[in-house]
């Protein structure tokens, strides 16, 4: 036996019984699911809950600078920043080395002029920190972040919106709602990760949730075309039959593309410094739940509800009834 | 489908000519590429602000700002009006859309009416720009038409534009670009400009310069007290000797008649002032009123702030003067600048900024380039591994032709590439093998049901075929939602991506099938290397 290519070793016919498992599988997305929602939403602070959340949808300014060679005290930083004001301040310190630097963020005092208020603290950062080399600056004012906010939460449920409108067209409705609930438990979830890591919750967050969106159909498209296809062919299989035949012969392709972009993101991961990193751990973590969704939350949502087949009746089949001699 | 094709070579051939010469740009010196033959693509692919560094404003115009004006340059009107023709007149007041005001003798409010509707103007759209209505109690009102006021706000936003352009051009801003968004908003991007402070106290300031006579019938402290004449306004200083002006509201001459302003150092005192220049109306207008009010002092008003009164002291018929108080070098210039590129229409906001250092975009472009190679290299070995020489190597080439098409296709059209846009590139490159691994698969699938080869390599295209568009359709509907609702750095990873649908369809199918047909010609197989 060799071991290259690859494929030769992967099980041609794999018999896996998927939907078996889907009871569990089903409790724990759902568990995960509620999950996921309560660190998200609670406690109920607008604009981002229970998300860090980035000056894009909070608005506020955030300064990076370093003085190296020099290192730089915090205190000192902290000292120059307060009494000015400004509330909530955080002040943190990154990276090593040549790249070592400070990041001080604050939300702008209501009312006040935000430009005239940050060149206030860059001038104090000056005179505190003697030379200072400013290497990002972003200020968003409170209109813009509240704007920012809406399209972005607007973009991904006209994005949920649309994929089930694509796939009604293209199958039926059941398929639909399968795709949408699938699509709705990846998202969350994908939320629960950026509250319980404490990532930023900022514009590219949305990306890359929308680009699993896109990623997650993609994957149960293709589940559901085989499932379609087998449908046409398989008159007289029992649903739940057709289900798991349909995944075991679309396995190896779905372990093999998500293996794929799996690497190539932890290369973006390891290898992208840290603006990257936590985009491409959302995709990843997004890419894994898109591929378990695809088995395990849209097929058995078609199976829970039942599915028109040539002439036959629509019969929901029951979870855990034996169709299985 | 396993005949080779004319139009398909065609096709490829043209695209991989298409991918080298606009790729080509990008791995050249710039040094080469300005001494290349015209014909040929010179364009690179366009960095987004966080890879090469620069300053992202957005901008509103404060159309509120011009509302009020726009009603207290009516009230002025009216009174002018009024009096022109001795219509006695009390209680004109600002209403938040226009003016009222009450004609104390009944019997001439029509010829007040007469008078005033002449006020009425055609917006250039050809609009009234007011409606004026009789009300009870001898009250006449002019409104302004909320269709003259959008017309004004927008016509405000492309005057701003273009100021800013002349400002932002005279700092010496490389390729700054500054577009429109929405109704009343302005995005300026300047590449490189790492100090946004520079930029900000440029346009930040509407640079309105008037002169305006000082009203000398009262005393500071009198008018403070509330014994104000009409039509004076009192206007707080920024010069040494009185803390604020009263000054009349008529204004004399004003900014936008200045051709020329130049920051000079006065030959005796060695001191930084401001000098300007008149055009002809103008240096005619302040010949007249300096003419006419020897001996009185006016005022050089700039954004609502006395910079200086100083006493006329003969007729000034020359067309140009100095502005005078406590500049330095830079702040002369910055003014003289501002003077020159002329007064926005309306103050400007900034809503949002955001500034990244050429260092730390230097950085990025690193990581990112790094991140790209490896995670190319990685797909590549791991289609090797998974379908060997043959297979894999096919669905390489056409990786390979797709991330080349990709730069090509960016390169082209000046997308601009974000950091989380080579993101977007990574994975487009890592799905754009999925539709390789649909199409293999589906052979081996078929090959399995027992069809013989051939009928196994043409169904597996033409069943893969329609789950890839889906597949693809799907991407291509989350970048375009991406697009229209993202802003900035999403708006190019949405572009990122779709270029990638349309890019790896292409590789995927035209190029694989191409490759697969030659391989199936010369080598006449009688199974397939994957099954």
């Amino acid at each position: 036996m060799t071991f290259w290519p690859l494929i030769k070793v992967l099980p041609v016919k794999t018999n896996f019984r998927f939907v078996d498992f889907a009871k569990y599988a089903g409790a724990l997305s759902i568990v995960a699911t509620l999950a996921s929602l309560a660190l998200v939403l609670l406690p109920f602070k607008g604009p981002c809950g229970g998300l860090t959340c980035g000056i894009d949808f909070r608005g506020g300014t955030v300064l990076e600078f370093t003085t190296y060679p020099k290192p730089v005290d915090l205190a000192v930083v902290r000292a120059a920043v307060s009494n000015r004001g400004l509330g909530d301040v955080g002040v943190q310190a990154f990276g090593e080395g040549p790249k070592a630097g400070v990041m001080v963020r604050f939300q702008n005092p209501e009312g006040k002029d935000a430009n005239a208020v940050k060149s206030g603290v860059r001038q104090a950062l000056q005179q505190a920190l003697g030379e200072v080399r400013f290497t990002n600056d972003a200020t968003v004012g409170a209109k813009v972040s509240g704007e920012l906010f809406t399209s972005g939460i607007l973009a991904l449920l006209v994005a949920i919106a649309l994929m089930l409108v694509y796939i009604w067209f293209r199958f039926e409705l059941q398929f639909g709602l399968g795709a949408v609930v699938a699509l709705f438990h990846d998202v969350i979830l994908t939320f629960g990760l950026i509250a319980v890591t404490k990532m930023e919750f900022s514009l590219t967050t949305i990306a890359a949730i929308l680009t699993i969106i896109g990623y997650s159909m993609n994957d149960t498209v293709v589940v559901f075309d085989r499932l379609r296809e087998n449908l046409r062919k398989y008159k007289k299989m029992p649903l739940r039959d057709v289900i798991d035949l349909s995944i075991n012969e679309t396995l190896s392709r779905t372990v093999i593309t998500g293996a794929t972009a799996i690497m190539a993101l932890a290369g973006l991961a390891v290898f992208g410094g840290e603006a990257l990193f936590g985009f491409s751990v959302i995709m990843m973590f997004g890419i894994t739940l898109g591929t378990y969704s695809s088995i395990y939350v849209a097929a058995p949502v078609i199976l829970l509800w039942g599915v028109k087949r040539g002439e036959e009746e629509v019969t929901p089949i029951k979870f855990g009834a034996a169709s299985r001699p | 489908m396993m005949q080779l094709s004319r139009w398909k070579f065609v096709t490829v051939t043209a695209a991989i000519i298409f991918g080298l010469l606009f790729t080509l740009p990008n791995l050249i010196p710039a040094s080469l590429r300005e001494s290349m033959p015209g014909f040929l693509p010179k364009k690179t692919l366009n960095l987004g602000l966080d890879l090469q560094g620069g300053s992202y404003l957005l901008l509103e115009v404060d159309t509120k700002a011009l509302r009020k004006e726009k009603a207290t340059n009516l009230l002025e009107d009216v009174r002018k009006s009024l009096r022109d023709e001795q219509i006695l007149f009390s209680d004109l007041v600002q209403t938040p859309t226009g003016v009222t005001v009450r004609v104390t003798d009944p019997s001439l409010v029509s010829k007040a009416f007469n008078k005033l509707s002449r006020l009425n103007q055609l917006t250039k759209s050809g609009k009234q720009e007011l409606s004026i209505s009789r009300q009870d109690d001898q009250r006449i009102s002019l409104v302004f038409s909320e269709a003259a006021l959008a017309e004004e706000g927008s016509s405000a936003v492309d005057q701003s534009i273009e100021i800013i352009r002349r400002r932002v051009d005279e700092l010496g801003t490389r390729e700054p670009a500054i577009t429109r968004q929405g109704s009343n908003r302005i995005v300026l991007q300047a590449p490189g400009e790492s100090d946004p402070e520079k930029l900000k106290s440029v346009i930040g300031q509407t640079a309105k310069l008037t002169f305006q006579m000082v009203d000398t019938s009262v005393s500071l402290q009198e008018a403070q007290a509330g014994r104000l004449p009409p039509g004076s306004e009192i206007l707080p200083s920024s010069d040494n000797y009185a803390p604020a002006y009263v000054v009349r509201r008529r204004v004399d001459v004003s900014g936008d008649m200045l051709t020329n302003a130049q920051q000079v150092n006065d030959p005796q005192t060695g001191e930084v002032e401001v000098s300007f220049r008149f055009n002809s109306q103008g240096a005619k207008r302040f010949a007249d009123v300096t003419s006419k009010n020897i001996g009185k002092p006016f005022a050089i008003v700039l954004d609502g702030k006395v910079i200086s009164a100083p006493n006329i002291r003969s007729a000034i018929t020359g067309g140009s003067g100095v502005i005078q108080g406590n500049y330095t070098v830079e702040s002369a210039n910055e003014l003289a600048i501002l003077l020159r590129a002329g007064a926005l229409p309306a103050p400007l906001k900034v809503e949002e900024q955001r500034t990244v250092g050429a260092e730390l975009g230097a950085d990025a472009v690193k990581a990112g380039m790094t991140s790209t190679i490896v995670g190319f290299v990685t797909i590549l070995v791991f289609m090797l591994l998974t379908y060997g020489f043959l297979f894999g190597g096919i669905s390489v080439i056409a990786l390979v032709i797709n991330g080349l098409l990709i730069i090509a296709a960016m390169s082209a059209t000046q997308a601009t590439l974000t950091l989380p846009g080579v993101a977007g590139l990574i994975l487009t490159l890592a799905v754009a093998v999925d539709a390789n691994v649909l199409i293999y698969e589906r052979m081996r699938d078929e090959l399995r049901a027992g069809r013989p080869l051939v009928t196994a390599m043409d169904a597996g295209f033409s069943r893969a075929m329609e789950t890839i568009i889906d597949a693809n359709l799907t991407t291509l509907l989350a970048a375009l939602i991406m697009f229209f609702f993202g802003a900035g750095p999403v708006r190019g990873f949405a572009w990122t991506l779709s270029i990638g649908v349309f890019t790896s369809v292409f590789t995927a199918v035209v190029v694989t099938q191409l490759l697969l047909a030659l391989w199936f010609r010369y080598a006449r197989p009688k199974t397939l290397p994957i099954a």
